[in-house]
């Protein structure tokens, strides 16, 4: 199952390991993104501390981790062709983590409570 | 905050699904469908801006012995009819209150063309320095929209009885658009072919819908900036404020100092004495982006700040313009801009970013 938090971050869980992406929402916000500066492997953040960092023409944002973990893996595909987010983004992953605390996944969103908190932006 | 005002236009570019920004002062759309896409459709096709909340100010009377030949760093007199030119409203210390075009409609009328923000000043400082004719604030009831890239001539020329091929670059005609008064100027800000179009409130949301089933694309603020960034062009509130003159801004060609207006002296001081800081344009040579803010560093030393940068689609990198201190600054040293999140390595280049192939 897809959870969400409120910095727009998605996380699917299987086992003790966390793939993340941004939402389809906040890739709309951004616009056309041209640069996504991954985390390095073994790189370790807490719940909400910023990880990596994405530019679109518009605007520039940090990434969030959405659960406390370290950095197993990077999306590096996105470096050559950051686009893959605005055409789905959904659907591509930015990096997996192996999570600290798997009780942190029930702290996040399902997607029709994600839905629903996007309304109120 | 004052409620943000929004142009003739508004519901259009609500139908259209844009999302909007606030930009002085106003409610503007900012993106339709996507910058890069809309950048693409200027450069490549004809791309369609909604500029209404530019202000224009008319102007009727002797321009020799009013006094409004002395309000800009442009020679209306000299400036044939038939012609606009870019120019300075300066204040006394040559800082630019706006930048701005001026036509010339007949030896004794001129249309100002300014920014949003600076209606207010620009209409104080213009009407303070007048001693006669009639000078009107006409922004509220004038539309604009340009028309920008390759095809904007054929796309025009279908709603136009006036010969397009007769423009020259700054050239402009009183016409008519869809049986209403227009003004039609073969100028813009993108670095294309293109043209601006001045026409009423009532027949613009119309001629706005024609240009489109035309096969125009609307475009929003945020392909505009990027495009003028390509160009290497200021924009005001950035490469251009009070503080800074047109001499700073590398902008002294177009500035004479052959007759007298405000700002003059102090411009011909700076000139003499040397200009404290200026500005430069710069690359990342890499994808990432510089942002509007972010302090220069060169030698472990703090010598200025980026004044507007950008993703550039057409070069493929990141782009900025910045201020530095002449002081300080030494050119071919290493240069490199700093935020919370840290450096990156810039590297000084020439205008305009993007040259057509």
């Amino acid at each position: 199952m897809k959870r969400y938090s409120l910095e727009h971050e998605w996380a699917i869980l299987e086992g003790d390991t966390a793939t993340i992406g941004l939402s389809k929402y906040a890739v709309e916000q951004l616009g056309d993104i041209t640069f996504v500066e991954l985390p390095q492997i073994t790189q370790r953040a807490a719940k909400d501390e910023s990880i990596a960092f994405i530019e679109s023409v518009k605007a520039a944002s940090d990434i969030y981790l959405p659960l406390g973990g370290e950095v197993i893996a990077v999306n590096e595909s996105l470096e050559s062709a950051p686009e893959l987010l605005n055409d789905d983004a959904e659907g591509t992953w930015v990096m997996k983590i192996t999570v600290d605390d798997a009780s942190e996944f029930e702290t996040l969103m399902d997607e029709a409570a994600y839905l629903s908190y996007i309304e109120t932006l | 905050m004052d409620q943000l005002k929004r142009t003739v236009l508004f519901e259009k570019h609500q139908q259209l699904q844009a999302k909007s920004i606030g930009f002085g002062g106003w409610e503007m759309p900012v993106q339709y469908e996507g910058i890069i896409k809309e950048h693409q459709a200027c450069r490549q096709d004809a791309a369609l801006f909604d500029i209404s909340h530019m202000g224009e100010f008319f102007y009727e009377g002797n321009l020799e012995e009013s006094g409004v030949n002395e309000v800009s760093t442009t020679d209306f007199v000299a400036l044939p009819v038939g012609k606009c030119k870019y120019g300075f409203l300066l204040n006394e210390k040559g800082g630019v209150i706006d930048d701005l075009i001026v036509y010339k409609l007949s030896p004794n009328r001129l249309m100002f063309v300014v920014n949003a923000a600076r209606i207010d000043a620009d209409f104080q400082q213009i009407k303070s320095h007048i001693k006669s004719g009639i000078f009107e604030d006409k922004s509220n009831v004038t539309a604009k929209i340009d028309i920008q890239g390759p095809k904007s001539k054929a796309l025009l020329q279908t709603l136009c009885s006036f010969d397009l091929d007769e423009l020259q670059y700054f050239g402009f005609t009183e016409t008519t658009l869809l049986d209403a008064p227009a003004i039609v100027s073969r100028t813009g800000y993108t670095g294309e072919l293109g043209y601006e179009l001045y026409i009423d409130n009532e027949t613009a949301p119309k001629l706005w819908d024609q240009l489109i089933a035309l096969g125009a694309t609307p475009a929003g603020l945020g392909a505009r900036d990027v495009l003028r960034m390509e160009m290497g062009y200021s924009l005001y509130g950035h490469e251009l404020d009070e503080t800074i003159t047109p001499l700073e801004a590398s902008l002294g060609f177009f500035v004479k100092f052959n007759r007298p207006y405000i700002g003059k002296e102090a411009l011909e001081i700076q000139k003499k004495e040397g200009i404290p800081r200026k500005i430069i344009a710069f690359s990342t040579r890499t994808k990432r982006a510089p942002r509007h803010g972010f302090e220069i560093f060169q030698n472990g030393q703090k010598i200025g700040m980026v004044t507007s940068g950008t993703f550039s689609p057409s070069v493929g990198e990141g782009i900025g313009l910045g201020l530095v201190t002449c002081a300080q600054y030494q050119q071919g040293e290493p240069l490199e801009i700093k935020n919370e999140r840290g450096a990156v390595a810039i590297y000084e280049t020439t205008l305009p970013f993007y040259k057509k192939s």
